[in-house]
């Protein structure tokens, strides 16, 4: 009985090795968090939670696209989670006082106030980039260090204390919108998100990315200003974490320094989850996208099975382990496959 | 189960008139998921005998290596040591039994000293701490037998490649040996160290070891030699002692067809100065006052050993050196101190001598590492993006002029052989219209069939037009290809020949420090 068993679960091995090799731990993760949370509540199929969930996971999706071309270039970025809280402050504080004085000057006060902070926001970024680029700073000494700076301007512009008085059309605008159903945020994900495949896919400038992160010598070889596009990745990243704030910011209707807390971990988390490699020059956008979505996934999944919120820490943590394993393991079958 | 083992083994040694071979490889088969990477070799080692492995890249040699060391184990068939069958479960097993091997990839910490390193895992101690004066003692006596110019309280990362193989070899001769793998030992020696390498190989051999030794360079297997298997496809083809060999059987067993020649003929006409360079001295001054010229159509040769500042020239040339006095000058015009970016748009291209370290992005395509230095040029863009169709039908283009297999260009550099690994390097520079290339060790751990394909292209290339400057440790390539060489020694150029004057006994008088004059 057994004997004849073996031979044909042996025929799906294969093939189902080169199918994890192809497309990574991801898709069964999906799949897995899916039949898991829809046994667990009858609420997580329902369209209107996929909304939500959509909705939730935008915001991080933003933030990964960035931290994904640092990673690209082989660096990591983990001032993300401060400089959507520095856009989140420096835009409520541009915004409140202008609202305030004119009131019916809603455009101008919306424009400038976004301005503002994607301004802050990519100025973090630019910050970074000329420290990773220019004076050989490691990118985990310098985005830590620009993440402690902007925490703490941030902290002092507000004393701590959110600041209120944005217009009512900022968050009517861009979080409770919605076309077709579906949330204005999430086009901004949707249209940031093709933009991204566009660059990296289609542009020199992405193929660069993918290559200085691939080997940096071959890179300056071929001719390419290495330390401009090494120092492009960096602001980039600045420039999408601060769309992030500026959305965030949106949806809470306050300006707050306490958030973005737990973006560098989810960020890097959705990255790896989604394929990127840690060693640089190996990565796609989409599965990045889905690896924030998946993230997203989970974290609704378990506030409807009625999860406490630090046990979720928990699971996000366990999570991106996981997949790193799996990438390893992945790695390792790639090899056996090869020869 | 072992009763079937065993008995093989006692019939092979009873039928042997010589001593029972140290090591006896019976019917062993490696099988990969998709690929039969070994079928059915036999192979034996005798005590005392250098035995070499021969063969093209990804015909199985480094598969074999690898089995005797104890990296893979084989999926079929025996492996006696001293008429034993044994399964080694690892490379610290195989060296526990006197199997060493020494692999082209280092196995060095290279934070650590030299003999931190040829302890690693196996340190002296006294009563549970190190024992470092030991260490010392025994690392120095080790590299004074091997007589290795190294100090054994360097650090590992300030050495040279050179120094590295040194130490990895030295590594290997920590232990009592009885089996010595040497995986291209000589690939990134000087001459006059490879020399001290042979010695110290036939010394071992003279102490009863048995030497495994895979090379691509075919004067190496006359040198030290005793037999000789060639593999290919995974299969072996014959094993013949060294005395009944000579080139052309050894390539015709390689490659299954007669190779006539493996330097081809090139027709000199040298036109204009193509690149002139006029009392260069570098910042790191590792090149001083240097002047030297290269004329379209003309294939001209830089000799030296490893540090006599020949790679430094062409890395100067290309923008990668800071220069400190003297001109470049390229078809003309001054190009000193140009960015590489510059020198690839005004027609120069360099080829560096280490294809992972600087040449290649191993995890990308075929097609992204050819068109990365062109996809600046207008041709690859439209509209401001990457034309990617035009982008497949160049590097399709030049994938066949180079022969690439397979030939495919959407795989990973990582999948293909070290041969075309080396020729994808070669295509970036095929792509746009190149007047100077500058390759530097162009041949450098490529089978023999890439070699001859790789010199093929040096021709095609003169003879269109180019200006080639050969920069090779290779002396065979220097005699062969060159009609012009200049030679260097510690960062001053020490001769220039011409014509007839190539010769390796001129070659090699101007290596070396001259002590009577």
């Amino acid at each position: 009985m057994a004997k004849n068993e073996t031979p044909r679960w042996l025929a799906y091995r294969v093939p189902l090795q080169r199918l994890f090799v192809r497309i990574g731990v991801l898709p069964f993760l999906l799949v897995l968090a899916l039949i898991v949370f829809s046994t667990l509540s009858g609420r997580f199929l329902t369209s209107e939670n996929l909304i939500t969930v959509a909705r939730q996971a935008t915001y991080l999706a933003i933030v990964a696209m960035g931290q994904m071309l640092a990673l690209l270039t082989g660096g990591f970025d983990l001032s993300v989670g401060k400089i959507v809280a520095i856009t989140s402050v420096i835009t409520a504080l541009t915004m409140a006082p202008l609202a305030a004085a004119h009131p019916d000057a809603t455009a101008v006060t919306l424009t400038l106030g976004i301005l503002a902070g994607l301004g802050a926001g990519t100025l973090v970024g630019v910050v970074n980039g000329v420290g990773v680029a220019v004076f050989n700073v490691s990118p985990f000494m310098m985005t830590l260090g620009t993440a402690a700076i902007s925490f703490g301007i941030a902290l002092t512009l507000t004393s701590g204390v959110p600041v209120y008085g944005l217009p009512d059309a900022f968050g009517t605008i861009f979080n409770f919108s919605r076309i077709l159903d579906i949330p204005t945020p999430v086009y901004i994900m949707v249209g940031l998100f093709v933009t991204m495949y566009i660059l990296l896919n289609r542009t020199r400038m992405g193929r660069y990315f993918y290559a200085l992160g691939g080997n940096l010598k071959a890179s300056r070889l071929s001719g390419i200003d290495t330390r401009f596009y090494l120092f492009l990745a960096y602001v980039l990243c600045g420039a999408l974490a601060a769309v992030a704030g500026v959305l965030l910011t949106a949806r809470l209707e306050t300006g707050e320094a306490n958030i973005g807390a737990s973006m560098p971990l989810d960020s890097i988390a959705a990255c790896v989850i989604g394929g990127v490699s840690l060693r640089g020059g190996v990565g796609s956008v989409g599965n990045v996208v889905l690896g924030a979505i998946f993230i997203g996934l989970i974290q609704n999944g378990m506030d409807l099975a009625q999860i406490q919120s630090y046990l979720q820490e928990v699971a996000i943590g366990v999570l991106l382990i996981l997949a790193v394993i799996a990438d390893q393991f992945r790695q390792f079958v790639m090899l056996r496959l090869k020869d | 189960m072992a009763k079937e083992t065993r008995a093989p083994a006692e019939g092979v040694g009873a039928g042997l008139t010589l001593p029972t071979p140290i090591l006896q490889v019976l019917a062993v088969s490696k099988q990969f998921p998709g690929v039969l990477a070994l079928d059915q070799i036999d192979f034996e080692l005798r005590a005392g005998e250098a035995h070499v492995l021969f063969g093209e890249n990804g015909a199985g040699k480094s598969t074999l290596i690898q089995i005797l060391a104890g990296v893979h184990s084989p999926t079929e068939g025996t492996i006696l040591f001293h008429g034993q069958p044994i399964k080694l479960m690892g490379v610290h097993h195989a060296r526990t039994l006197g199997i060493s091997a020494v692999f082209q990839e280092f196995s060095l910490v290279p934070t650590l000293t030299i003999e931190e390193n040829l302890f690693l895992g196996a340190e002296l101690t006294n009563h549970g701490f190190l024992d470092k004066s030991q260490l010392h003692r025994r690392a120095d006596e080790i590299l004074k037998q091997l007589g290795f110019p190294l100090k054994p309280q360097q650090r590992v990362q300030d050495l040279s490649r050179a120094e590295q193989q040194m130490v990895e070899i030295a590594k290997a001769f920590r232990t009592d040996l009885s089996v010595l793998i040497l995986d291209e030992p000589t690939a990134s020696l000087t001459d006059r160290e490879a020399q001290r390498l042979f010695g110290m190989i036939k010394q071992a051999k003279n102490a009863g070891v048995g030497i495994v030794y895979v090379t691509h360079r075919m004067s190496e297997i006359y040198e030290l030699g005793d037999r000789v298997t060639v593999l290919r496809d995974g299969k072996r083809v014959a094993t013949l002692d060294v005395a009944d060999v000579d080139d052309g059987r050894l390539l015709q067993l390689m490659t299954g067809r007669v190779i006539t020649q493996v330097f081809p003929k090139i027709e000199y006409r040298p036109k204009r100065r193509l690149l002139e360079v006029s009392h260069l001295t570098t910042a790191d001054r590792s090149v001083r006052d240097l002047s030297l010229e290269v004329r379209s159509g003309e294939v001209v040769g830089l000799a030296g050993l490893v540090g006599s500042g020949k790679s430094v020239v062409g890395r100067a040339c290309f923008g990668l050196e800071r220069i400190v006095s003297g001109r470049v000058m390229l078809d003309g015009q001054e190009v000193t101190g140009r960015s590489p970016r510059q020198m690839l748009d005004s027609g120069a291209f360099y080829l560096p001598p280490d294809r992972r370290e600087e040449g290649l992005v191993m995890m990308r395509s075929v097609r992204e590492n050819v068109s990365l230095p062109w996809l600046a040029a207008r041709s690859f863009t439209r509209f401001g993006f990457v034309d990617r169709g035009s982008e497949r039908s160049k590097v399709r283009d030049v994938a066949d002029r180079v022969n690439l297999q397979p030939r495919n260009i959407e795989h990973d550099l990582e999948r293909l052989s070290g041969g075309n690994q080396q020729k994808v390097l070669l295509a970036k520079g095929l792509v746009s219209t190149v007047k100077l290339f500058i390759l530097d060790e162009p041949t450098v751990g490529v089978d023999v069939g890439t070699r001859v394909a790789i010199y093929g292209f040096i021709r095609d290339l003169c003879e269109s037009g180019a200006a080639i400057l050969l920069i090779s440790s290779d002396l065979p390539e220097i005699l062969h290809l060159t009609k012009r060489t200049y030679v260097m020694y510690r960062g001053d150029l020490r001769a220039e020949l011409e014509g007839p004057e190539i010769t390796q006994d001129h070659l090699l008088a101007n290596f070396f420090e001259r002590t009577r004059a």
